[in-house]
C-alpha cells in the first residue's frame, strides 16, 4: 500500500521564512521565486510527487499557514 | 494520483486549528512565538476547554498574543502576569489560567512576581519563552543572554565581570515547594515540537489537580535579534543554547 500525501499553502500568510524546509524527509517543498504581496517568497511544492503527508513542515511552522492532505492508495 | 485527488477535506491529517484567529501574527518571519502560540491552540481544541482558559499577555513581543488565540485574555503590567493569574485563578478556580511570557518580562522585571507566585503554588500554568535577548526593543542584552553573546547592549559579546552571568531561572524555580512541574523544551523541529505540547497539556491539566504552578521553558530563536536568517537562528540554538540551557523536566512531581 502506498501513501501519497499534499499540501496546500496559505500564500498571503507566508511569511518565507523557510524552517519547514530542513524537516522535510522528502525534499518535497522550496521556496518560490514568486513573492506574495508583502515580498514574501512563499512555500510551495516543488516535487509533489515526493509527499508522503508527514506533517512535518506543517508541525513546525509558526504561522500555521500549512494544511497537509494524505491518502492511502 | 492527481493532487486535486489528494487535496480533498476527507484526506486532511493536519491544519490551522480553529482557536487560533485567521490574523496574521505580527511575529518576524520563522519566530518561535508562533509556534508555541499554535500548539497552545492545538492543546486547548483537544482538551475542548476554548470556553474556560483564561490567558494573561505579557510585555514584549507577545504582547499581542490577545490578537491571535480565540479565548479570554488579560494584559499585564511588564513582568506581573503571574500575579494577575493569581488573581484570575483564585477568583475563578473552575478556568484553566495561562501566563505567556518571554525572558526579559519573567527572567528581569518580573523576577519577584514569578518566584513568589511559584512558592505560594497558585494553581497556574506558566509558559516561559527565552530566547536570550530583548526581542522587541531591538535586541539588546538580556539576563538569559549567554557569555560572549553579541547583542545591541554587549557589542564585544557579554562579559561576566562587566554583565554578570546569564540566569537559569528555571532550576531556580524548580527548587521552590510550590511548583510541581517544571521543564524547559523547544521547538526547533518536530519531535521537540511534539515533545512541548505534550508538556504545556499536562501543565494544563495539574493546573486543575491542585498540585501547584506548572511551569514551562521553551528555549527559543530571536533570528532578527540574533542578525540570524531562521534556519540558522534555529542551528545556533542548538549548538549555543542546549548546552546551557539543557532540555528535559527537571521537576515532576
Amino acid at each position: 500500500m502506498a501513501i501519497k500525501g499534499a499540501i496546500t499553502v496559505d500564500t498571503e500568510k507566508c511569511k518565507g521564512c523557510g524552517v519547514c524546509i530542513p524537516t522535510c524527509p522528502t525534499d518535497t517543498i522550496a521556496l518560490s521565486k514568486e513573492v506574495n504581496s508583502k515580498g514574501y517568497n512563499y512555500l510551495y511544492m516543488a516535487n509533489p510527487e515526493n509527499c508522503t503527508g508527514c506533517t512535518n513542515c506543517a508541525t513546525v511552522c509558526p504561522d500555521a499557514v500549512i494544511t497537509v492532505y494524505r491518502v492511502k492508495i | 494520483m492527481e493532487i486535486n485527488d489528494i487535496i480533498k477535506p476527507e484526506n486532511k491529517v493536519y491544519g490551522k486549528s480553529p482557536v487560533l484567529k485567521d490574523a496574521v501574527m505580527h511575529y518576524c518571519p520563522g519566530c518561535s512565538h508562533g509556534t508555541v502560540h499554535k500548539i497552545i491552540a492545538e492543546v486547548i481544541e483537544e482538551m475542548d476547554i476554548q470556553d474556560k482558559t483564561i490567558g494573561i499577555s505579557p510585555v514584549g513581543c507577545s504582547v499581542f498574543a490577545y490578537n491571535y488565540l480565540e479565548i479570554d485574555w488579560q494584559q499585564a503590567a511588564h513582568g506581573r502576569a503571574p500575579a494577575l493569574a493569581t488573581a484570575t485563578k483564585r477568583l475563578m478556580p473552575d478556568k484553566y489560567v495561562f501566563t505567556y511570557q518571554g525572558d526579559g518580562d519573567l527572567a528581569s522585571i518580573g523576577t519577584a512576581e514569578i518566584m513568589h507566585a511559584c512558592n505560594r503554588g497558585e494553581n497556574i500554568v506558566v509558559i516561559f519563552i527565552n530566547n536570550a535577548i530583548y526581542g522587541m526593543t531591538g535586541g539588546q542584552m538580556a539576563p538569559t543572554t549567554l557569555l560572549g553573546q553579541v547583542t545591541a547592549t554587549t557589542p564585544y559579546g557579554r562579559d561576566a565581570k562587566l554583565n554578570g552571568f546569564p540566569l537559569k531561572i528555571t532550576e531556580l524555580i524548580a527548587q521552590l515547594e510550590g511548583t510541581c512541574y517544571v521543564t524547559r523544551q523547544s521547538v526547533q523541529n518536530p519531535a521537540a515540537v511534539r515533545k512541548t505540547k505534550r508538556a504545556i497539556r499536562k501543565a494544563f491539566e495539574n493546573s486543575m489537580m491542585d498540585k501547584g504552578t506548572s511551569f514551562i521553558e521553551v528555549v527559543s530563536t530571536c533570528n532578527s535579534g540574533w542578525k540570524l536568517s531562521p534556519v540558522a537562528a534555529n542551528t545556533w540554538m542548538e549548538e549555543n543554547m542546549f548546552p546551557f540551557y539543557p532540555l528535559g523536566d527537571i521537576k515532576d512531581r
